[in-house]
């Protein structure tokens, strides 16, 4: 009982570090302009797509030692997705900020990008699924009943350290305090002289990076691919996001860990066709308790 | 001029002519028609969608979530009453009366969907924006997971017969009914929207989008309102997922996802935030777009996003802004009246 | 002042013992106050005495931790805001907040919410019940914006209009609800010597041609001593004096609550 108790944590665990590491972009990008970024889940897709290019260039054509690619993979993807996030933000995202538009026309903009970004995937590459090649042995390692690999472990250890990195970013650096003052008030923000539109790409390409890194993490763990993957992870991921409070990257985090603690015990208790139903009224009762999510401050209306 | 008062009536009599005719005469092809039924059924999606979105300034994009409600319902209810089912045994009713029981179903359907818009309905009292925007997709997600797991009625293989229906009562009387009833409740939809919207009652709505604390104080039920708009918007919806049931003779939890939705959400506000014209115009020029670009066929996924980007980029308040017809032409107001 | 008061009449407000507390800060402390019919009483204080919490409590936006509310007798304990408005009390907002969208017709004519007299069907039916209330309800709104003379503006939105003749079209908006008790929360804010003037001698013609009392808060103080017969003073949401302009101008709590202690 115990054991596979434990074995459910760490595959929750491992299921819930991909959702907080998408969780982590969306509410980085919403943080600083309130822009729910329905693209980022296709991004997400197109990371997971950049390593297996990366990765299968490397293996085959420079013949590297998987050690040797994943080592290489791993800069590469971040770099080449954080170029894909930045690219819909100067392309799509912000002429339309520029005009003034209504913040949902934007948020109708991102929709389209994924959109985009999905079915240009199908239509380039067809709707073939790839298999990621192998980049390291996986081993299972048995203890006291419960199994896990050495792939599960980094997948867990990648997520906290990201997210330890990103809190530092946000709070010691300057680009972190200048995202956090853009949050509070992007009027006053540029009569303070900091760049905002240097911010906001610094914004994009940092989630855009995790979300590569997800992709590819993603990939080592279920090698197969296929350009719908990142839809439905995606939307997860979001509502993941705001339960722990959207615009808080801690609610970002334990939202994407909560989210797949539910879906692992689900699957665990209850045929897998009720993860979804079950999993989406569980979310739906924590919002309904806390109508700001976990973390997120209620907005005082001040008369 | 009095005339203008008859206007609107004599141009929806010309248009159910005109229909009767051509449908009955076979003159347009049934993929016609099922395309212009196709823009009878997004229209009512779009507008209500727009009451929501538009008038009362929430974001909900679960929108499919209501209709698939409406149309499992109405689907159900037809197929128990008209005509039978393996798994609910034979029809109670002569399939002949289906031709009266018609529009009831598509009204019990709405009604079902109306119930289910207080899933949303009652956590927007406390939830607002985004986190509300999340409920309503956590409610689309739900009601198709829902269904998926009732085998009952089929799961997510699906549940069927009602063309069946639509059948039984083309051999009862020979009209094209399904045209026909289409247009009715397209027309009925968008007059009860503009009804509720234009009374004062109704401008509660738009109040509460402006200024809600505002309207709290100055004397508007903001519960109440919401309540009622939420379900009116929802209900319509679920008519529109009844149409769409019985135009396709199919219905399966897939047909009602999240892409579902987006499509609403992007006819919303492609037309403009509160403008029911613009949403009506919206939800024309997409599905004719949606048919005429079908040889592309996955290309056209890249081609309509790509279209409606750039058409944000020139329109950021969607086509026709927030405002009607009547006030970006004044002189029309002349020749008709809408109300 | 009290004692001079008929017991046997019943307030247009009676607060008593009012405490509002958030969090460990105590915004309203035992507040007590009696307004008769007609009386115009002004509530002044420095800046955070808890003055627009009184308001606020009052208006049923937020809900007393202790003592309670009547208006014309019946206690407003978990009532909603719009069921307050229904007993009789309107008000009007620090920073505006008409509807800036809606044209000034609709800004009148949505504030009637809890007298309109028909509900949804009745609007979707368009039944005569529905015709007969909106047209009252629309002649009403026209003729208050003709006393007002805001009818030039009736068909623009409040978005577009000077902030005097917002300021004048919130009153306006805040009396159509055909109030017992009026309160006016910083009505001269941001407006200027001219606009100043004429407010003054707007409030005191509502005063006397609209049978309703008025509570108001304002840091212009010659508004205050021009306009009001009695004033509250509050400094941490307790209650330092109490009496007529004269009075209050030469109370030394008064004095020192607004310019701090000689002894600094």
């Amino acid at each position: 009982m115990l054991a596979s108790l434990l074995q459910n944590l760490i595959n929750a665990l491992q299921w819930g570090s991909f959702y907080a590491l998408i969780a982590l972009g969306y509410t980085l990008v919403y943080g600083v302009l309130t822009l729910i970024n329905f693209a980022h889940g296709d991004v997400f897709m197109v990371g997971a797509y950049i390593a297996f290019f990366v990765a299968t260039f490397l293996l085959a054509a420079a013949g590297l030692p998987g050690w040797a690619a994943l080592a290489l993979t791993i800069p590469l993807t971040m770099l080449l997705t954080s170029l894909v996030g930045v690219s819909l933000e100067r392309i799509a995202y912000r002429p339309l900020r520029r005009k003034g538009a209504n913040r949902l026309y934007v948020v109708i903009t991102a929709l389209m990008c994924g959109l985009i970004l999905e079915h240009a995937n199908l239509a380039l590459l067809g709707a073939s699924r790839k298999a990621f090649p192998t980049l390291i042995d996986e081993q299972v390692y048995t203890l006291g009943g419960v199994s896990f690999t050495n792939l599960k472990i980094a997948v867990i250890v990648t997520a906290v350290l990201v997210f330890v990195l990103l809190h530092w970013i946000v709070t010691r650096t300057r680009v972190g305090m200048a995202m956090r003052a853009i949050s509070c008030d992007k009027f006053a923000v540029p009569l303070m002289g900091i760049p905002i539109d240097t911010i906001i790409v610094a914004t994009f390409a940092l989630g855009s990076g995790m979300a590569g890194l997800a992709g590819l993490l993603f990939a080592m763990s279920y090698p197969i691919l296929e350009p719908y993957m990142g839809a439905l992870i995606g939307w997860k991921a979001f509502i993941a996001a705001v339960v722990g409070g959207i615009g808080d990257i801690r609610g970002a985090f334990l939202g994407g860990f909560l989210l797949g603690a539910v879906e692992i015990m689900v699957v665990a208790f209850f045929p897998s066709t009720f993860r979804d139903l079950i999993a989406f009224s569980v979310l739906m009762i924590i919002l309904v308790w806390k109508p700001t999510g976990l973390f997120g401050v209620a907005k005082t209306t001040k008369i | 001029m009095v005339l203008r008062h008859y206007t609107v009536p004599i141009l929806l009599a010309v248009a159910g002519g005109v229909l009767l005719y051509v449908a009955k005469e076979e003159l347009v092809s049934l993929y016609v028609l099922s395309v212009l039924m196709f823009m009878g059924v997004n229209v009512i999606l779009a507008t209500s969608l727009n009451l929501v979105n538009g008038y009362m300034g929430e974001f909900s994009c679960g929108h499919a979530g209501f209709m698939c409600v409406g149309a499992y319902v109405a689907s159900i209810l037809g197929v128990l009453l008209f005509s039978g089912h393996k798994a609910f045994g034979a029809a109670w009713l002569p399939a002949e009366l289906a031709v009266w029981g018609f529009p009831l179903l598509i009204l019990a359907g709405g009604a079902a969907a109306a119930l289910a818009g207080l899933l949303v309905a009652i956590p927007s009292y406390k939830t607002r924006g985004d986190y509300l925007a999340i409920i309503t997709l956590a409610a689309n997600y739900i009601i198709i997971s829902l269904i998926e797991n009732l085998d009952i009625i089929g799961g997510s293989r699906g549940f069927m017969g009602m063309k069946k229906i639509v059948n039984g009562m083309e051999e009862a009387v020979a009209l094209p009914w399904m045209p026909l009833w289409v247009l009715a409740f397209t027309v009925f939809c968008v007059w009860l929207l503009r009804r509720y919207l234009s009374s004062t009652f109704g401008k509660g709505v738009t109040a509460i989008s402006q200024d809600e604390v505002a309207a709290e104080i100055m004397s508007i039920d903001t519960n109440k309102i919401k309540t009622i708009t939420f379900m009116l918007s929802s209900g319509l919806a679920g008519i529109a997922g009844g149409l769409f049931a019985f135009i396709v003779g199919y219905v399966n939890p897939g047909s009602f996802n999240i892409l579902k939705s987006t499509e609403v959400l992007v006819m919303v506000y492609l037309g403009g935030m509160g403008s029911l014209s613009g949403s009506i115009l919206a939800a024309i020029l997409f599905t004719v777009l949606l048919e005429a670009l079908r040889p592309l066929q996955i290309i056209k996924w890249v081609v309509i996003p790509l279209l409606l980007i750039i058409i944000m980029q020139f329109r950021p308040e969607g086509l026709m802004g927030n405002r009607e017809l009547g006030d970006l032409f004044p002189r029309l107001k002349r020749f008709y009246r809408f109300k | 002042m009290q004692t001079l008061i008929q017991p046997h009449t019943i307030p247009v407000l009676e607060i008593t013992g009012l405490t509002r507390q958030f969090g460990g800060l105590r915004a309203v402390s035992d507040f007590n106050v009696r307004l008769e019919a007609n009386e115009l009483v002004g509530l002044i204080g420095p800046n955070g005495a808890g003055k627009t919490t009184v308001f606020n409590l009052v208006s049923g936006f937020y809900q007393p931790s202790a003592g309670t509310i009547r208006i014309g007798g019946v206690s407003t304990a978990g009532l909603k805001p719009h069921r307050v408005t229904a007993l009789g009390v309107a008000r009007t907002f620090q920073n505006i907040r008409l509807w800036p969208d809606m044209t000034v017709l609709d800004n009148i004519r949505v504030a009637q919410h809890h007298r309109l007299g028909y509900g949804f069907f009745h609007g979707i039916a368009r039944s005569s019940r529905y015709r007969a209330r909106e047209a009252a309800i629309e002649r009403e709104a026209y003729e208050l914006l003709e006393v007002f003379q805001l009818t030039p503006f009736a068909a623009d939105c409040p978005k577009n209009l000077p902030y005097g003749t917002q300021r004048k079209l919130e009153i306006a908006r805040a009396l159509s609800t055909k109030p017992q008790l009026l309160l006016l929360d910083e009505p001269a804010a941001g407006l200027n010597s001219a606009d100043v003037h004429e407010l003054i001698r707007l409030v005191r013609w509502i005063h006397g041609h609209f049978d309703v009392t008025i509570w108001m808060i304002e840091h212009h103080m010659d508004v205050m001593m021009e306009l009001c017969q009695r004033i509250k003073v509050i400094d941490f949401g307790e209650t330092i004096a109490e009496g007529t302009p004269e009075t209050i101008r030469n109370h030394p709590a008064v004095i020192s609550a607004y310019l701090g202690d000689e002894t600094i």
